[in-house]
Formats: structure tokens, sequence, C-alpha cells
């Protein structure tokens, strides 16, 4: 574990939107817009990781897309590494030093003409990092790093396994040494069985290296078991962010609770059991007046149901959450 | 048949084995897989992708088609032998006696129809109801499986629906004729993780309100246990161990089961002991056409003999009831 404090963040997120016109056009007719990404902010630290946390059309995937510069926000702040993230006059040479993505699907994420050596040898030779043989030693010492044998440098990707495919991404996300990798749901496509190898080694190599991560998930335990700190987010914002122990031991967002009332507790009985959240995730087009969450939360008042929604406020030393109910129990305490 | 009681089960197979046709001869996919449910009762069938088990589920629903082929094995559906009825014969007991929820809701629905046509649709096909009848019968389906405002949803279509509707009115079609037996081939899997659990609790409801069996099949050996009373782990088109859920999750006998278990996070242990390293199989789940030889799990097995590479383990009694196929089990 990394104890270096930097005065800095590595990355810092600074109130960024990323909204999607959607109709209009052609037959006229007003175009709405999807709010995908809707103030968030957010930091990762050197060495930390952060775990971001939320179900389908939450916003977390183009968030990710946005910290890699592949989504141009419509607003806010992206600095990475000191470097404020512009469209157009990025240094997109020096932000792939800087920050790697791991994807979900380790089949559809590597190209399947390319033998793993070329896949893994093509972006050190890109960024002039040494000669071929350098770039060969590089490359063999990869393939070790992440489990493999060197001389799968000359297969293909469709050779490998889907747990083995996952190993080649995260060397090639990891082959430039960046200072932060984004982990994008990094085992959900993989079988039980591979997945705690695959958990183990993002783990042991984040730790041995220093480098940061945002790893982003939907699974609230794989996010305990790895991250230092946790964002959950909601159709497009973040309801509630902190410390890991904080987030677990006293998770404040009816929805967070949720979230980890979902996971089945093999030694609890499911019959009769009313889930903690009722029906589904909002259309993000037609997001609900207030808190967002509102239509689907056991405890919602009458204020929860009206605009303005609630805001991110501290309930305590790093721990923030955005509601109306934690927040006026804070008050009332 | 259960000699304690004399009641038939609800499904009984035995000794199924499941074959893929190809060039080179038969694969065989599936292996002498027996087990039987009594009535009103949720057995949970687990295993990782390519294990047999939602082959498995097809032939017990009479849907295996070419190239797959049940190459022996009976399959016992309330009382009558199914392997080898014709396809008409499997039509009248479809709906009726058994009925099946697949993983991805959106390609079981038709598009082209309201939901509540489909449902009603049940009511006309399998009991001869009226359309106008089945059509409010179909309303209160979709009541009973919790749709709110269903007098509206029944004129909805799938598009119009969330993951989570699409797949209560689902239950709600597979419910209709109060099945006997209903088979689940990953129900949830398709959807967010706080929709998951509500979509599992009312399916355990509602069939244990009306006296359904459940055959779960799943990835998810927790979400199982949580709804089933009976559990059997498959790892390569066999059966390595069964027993009841409990006892299954708290003592698991075969490595498989053992790390199937360890392998998965769980919520608040790292609160409760700090980050511990997961317990990983080693290698690979391995492809129908390599099956290895002897216990077909010997290569990721840290237990491994000699006889595990050449002899099957048979099945041995486990001390909490149920069987287990591991030579170093005892």
């Amino acid at each position: 574990m990394m104890v270096e404090v930097a005065t800095e963040p590595l990355l810092t997120v600074d109130n960024l939107a990323v909204h999607f016109a959607q109709g209009g056009g052609l037959f006229g007719g007003g175009a709405r817009v999807l709010r995908a990404v809707d103030g968030v902010s957010l930091t990762v630290r050197s060495g930390e990781c952060v775990g971001l946390v939320g179900e389908s059309g939450c916003g977390k995937s183009t968030l990710a897309s946005a910290i890699v510069g592949l989504q141009a926000p419509t607003s806010g702040r992206i600095v990475i590494d000191g470097i404020p993230l512009r469209s157009g006059t990025t240094d997109r040479m020096r932000l792939a030093r800087t920050v790697q993505m791991v994807f979900q699907d380790p089949y559809a994420s590597l190209n399947p003409r390319r033998r793993v050596g070329e896949l893994l040898a093509a972006p050190l030779r890109l960024h002039a990092m040494g000669d071929g043989k350098e770039i060969g030693r590089r490359v063999a010492d990869m393939l070790r790093r992440v489990g493999l044998r060197p001389e799968h440098a000359n297969r293909y990707p469709h050779e490998f396994s889907g747990g083995q495919r996952q190993r080649i991404g995260i060397a090639r996300a990891l082959i430039l040494e960046p200072k932060l990798i984004i982990c994008d749901e990094p085992v959900s496509a993989l079988d039980v069985s591979i997945r705690a190898q695959i958990i183990n080694l993002l783990v042991e190599l984040t730790d041995s290296l220093g480098v940061a991560t945002l790893m982003i998930s939907h699974d609230l335990s794989v996010v305990e078991h790895m991250c230092d700190r946790v964002a959950v987010m909601y159709l497009g914002r973040i309801v509630e962010s902190g410390p890991w122990q904080r987030i677990f031991e006293r998770p404040s967002h009816p929805y967070t609770r949720a979230l980890m009332a979902a996971i089945p507790d093999p030694f609890k009985p499911i019959v009769g059991r009313r889930a903690v959240a009722s029906g589904d995730v909002p259309n993000p087009l037609t997001p609900p007046l207030g808190c967002a969450f509102h239509p689907r939360c056991p405890e919602a008042m009458a204020q929860c149901r009206q605009a303005p929604g609630p805001e991110l406020a501290a309930i305590e030393p790093g721990h923030t959450t955005a509601c109306w109910v934690a927040q006026r129990a804070l008050i009332a305490s | 048949m259960n000699p304690a009681t004399g009641d038939t089960a609800v499904l009984e197979i035995s000794e199924l084995d499941i074959a893929l046709a190809g060039d080179k001869g038969p694969t065989q996919l599936v292996d002498r897989v027996g087990f039987s449910i009594p009535r009103g009762q949720a057995f949970g069938l687990v295993g990782e992708s390519g294990c047999g088990k939602s082959i498995t589920a097809l032939a017990v629903m009479g849907l295996l088609r070419a190239p797959l082929m049940r190459s022996s094995g009976q399959i016992m559906l309330d009382g009558r032998n199914i392997a080898g009825a014709s396809e008409a014969e499997m039509r009248k007991l479809r709906g009726r006696h058994v009925s099946m929820i697949f993983q991805e809701p959106m390609t079981a629905l038709n598009p082209l129809q309201p939901i509540g046509r489909q449902i009603a649709e049940m009511f006309v096909l399998h009991e001869g109801a009226t359309w106008k009848e089945a059509d409010a019968r179909a309303i209160e389906a979709l009541r009973h499986v919790r749709v709110p405002a269903p007098e509206r949803r029944a004129r909805d279509y799938p598009h119009q629906l969330s993951g989570g509707m699409r797949q209560r009115v689902m239950i709600a079609i597979a419910l209709a004729c109060r099945p006997k037996l209903l088979v689940a081939d990953e129900p949830t899997t398709a959807l967010d993780v706080t929709v998951q659990a509500e979509i599992v609790e009312l399916m355990a409801t509602v069939c244990a309100a009306q006296g359904t069996a459940i055959l779960m099949i799943s990835h998810d050996l927790g979400l199982v246990a949580r709804m089933c009373t009976e559990i059997a782990v498959m790892y390569a088109g066999r059966i390595v161990e069964q027993g009841t859920a409990g006892d299954l999750l708290r003592a698991p006998r075969h490595p498989y089961t053992q790390g199937l278990i360890g392998a998965v996070p769980r919520l608040g242990a790292r609160a409760a002991g700090g980050r511990r390293k997961l317990a990983e199989i080693e290698g690979v789940v391995p492809a129908p056409a390599s099956f290895p030889g002897g216990c077909r799990f010997h290569p990721r097995c840290s237990r491994a003999t000699g006889v595990c590479h050449t002899d099957v383990p048979l099945a041995k009694p486990r001390p909490g009831g149920g069987v287990v196929c591991c030579h170093h089990d005892g």
C-alpha cells in the first residue's frame, strides 16, 4: 500500500456533466436531453483505489469515457496529474501514458488479428520506450507479471480463455506504466471460479506497482474487497461517498443500503423478504423530480418529491451523502 | 417415488446423458445426471458456463433440438416419462405442468403483441377460456406479480416496459396455469442488482403460495442457496455434490464447491477480518470436447492424486445428507 501524500490528487473531476441530445432533428419535436453524468465531482489520489458503484444507466461508464478522453464533457473540469483535459488541445500521448483502461469484455476489447506480443509491444513502440530488444524484454516481463508465460506472446487472443484474455487486457493497460487505471466491470463477464484469480491479480499488481485504480462495478462485495474509498452513483449523480469502512459499516443513503441488501446472503432465505428498494431504475430521459431515488425509496418524505433535489453534504469527515432524510437526522441529533 | 411418504416427486431425472452430434462423432455434454424435486420445493442447479445446467433444463422442457440429443436416461415429470415424448405431447404439458422463464425476457416475449394478450393466450390455449374471460384473468395475473396499474399495463408492448417489468410478465405467463414445476434459467442475470433481489423474492413467494416447484439454474451459488431447499453443483457435465442448501454452504465437501464459495468476496468480510486473498481455483473451465478423464476436476484440484486421473469418482453419501463425488472425501 502506498503511503505517499500528494498535495494534488492524481485525478480531479470537478462538477462534470456529460449530456446527450436525444430526438429532435429531422422531424422537429423538442429534443430531449439525457443527463448521463450530471454534476459529478470525484478525486483519486496517487496509489489509491476508488470504487464507483451503480447500476446500468447510472452514468458510471460515461464518466470513465470522459476521464480517458473518449467522450467530450458538456461542462466541468477534469485534471489528471496536474494537466487539465481539454478536447482538441490535450496531449493524447501524455494522457495515454498517465491513464489506461481495462474493459469488461475481454473478447471484444482485444484485436483478434494481432498476436498478443504485438498488442503489448505496439504502445511501447508508439511511445518510443526502448529499442526492439528492450520492448521484447518488457513484453515478456509484463506477461509474467499477469500470470502468463513469455511464449504466449506468439498466440492470438482467440487461443485464450476469458480469464486469460482479461490478464492480457490488464497487461496492455499496465505496459506503459500509467499512474491510473480505470477498470470498468473487469470481472463481470468472467466465470465465478475465474473472478477470484483476476481480483487477486488486480489487487497484487496495483499494490506492488503503486498504480491508482478507479474501479467501476455494480458489485458491492467486489468493491468492498478492493477499494479504499467508494462513491455510489444513481442516475448521473453521486449520492454517497466516503472511506470504505464508513460506507459499508454505516451506509447513510437508502440507495446504498438497497444495493447492499440486494447482495444475496446465502445464509438467509428469501421467501417473504421484501426488497429494500422497490420498482425499477427510472428512465434517465425523464428523471423523477426532486431526489431521483424517491419513487423507489422506502423512507421518502414530501420534501424528497419536490425540486430542488438534495446535494451532497458531509455527515461526518470525508463521508458525504445526498439524502434529505440522512441530513435531517444529522441536524436533529 | 419417495418410500417414506409414497408421494411421487414432481420431477425425477435419472442417468440423463445429453450429447452434441458432430462430424467427429458425438460430444457428451451431460453425463449421468440425476436428481429429483419433491412437490412444491425449490431445487437449485449451480455451475459455470458450459457445465451442462442449461441443456439439462431444456431437456426437462423437451426443447432439445438437433444437434443436441438425449442419448439415454429418464425424465419423469409428475409421474410420467417425458424422455421420448412427441412434440404434440410436450405441447400439452408445457404451460400446464411445466413452464420456463429465460434469462433475457425481451427475446422471450412477442414484440408485436400487448403483454396482456400474451398472458391471456395461456388461458385460451390451455384452459379453453374465452378471450374476454382470459383478458380479465391476465390483468389479475399481472396484479399477482405486483405490476402496478395492471389494467393499463396489460395494453403495453414489451418495449414499453423495463427489464424488471418484462421479467414479471414472463413470471405471470409461466405461472398463469399454475404449473407443477417452473424451470428458471438464470432469471435475474440480465437485471440490475436491486431489481434482481426483488424478482427472486417475487418468484419464490408466488411459487410457494401456489405450490409450484422450482428448478432454478444459476451460476450464483449465493442466490440459489437463498431460495432453494436443495442444491446440486455441476462441473463439466456431471453433478459433483448435492445436498441441502444450508449444509452445502456451511460444510461443502467437494473441492470445487469449496472453491466456488471461497472465490467470491463476501460483503462484510473485509470489515470483520481485514482483506484476505480470495481463494482461487487454478486453471480454466474445460471445453466439452476436452473434458479430462477420471475426475473431471482433477487438473484444477489441489487434492488430486493418481486415482483422480484414471477413475470417475462414484457418488458417496455426505455426512449432512446428499452426495459428493470425490475420491478424497472423508
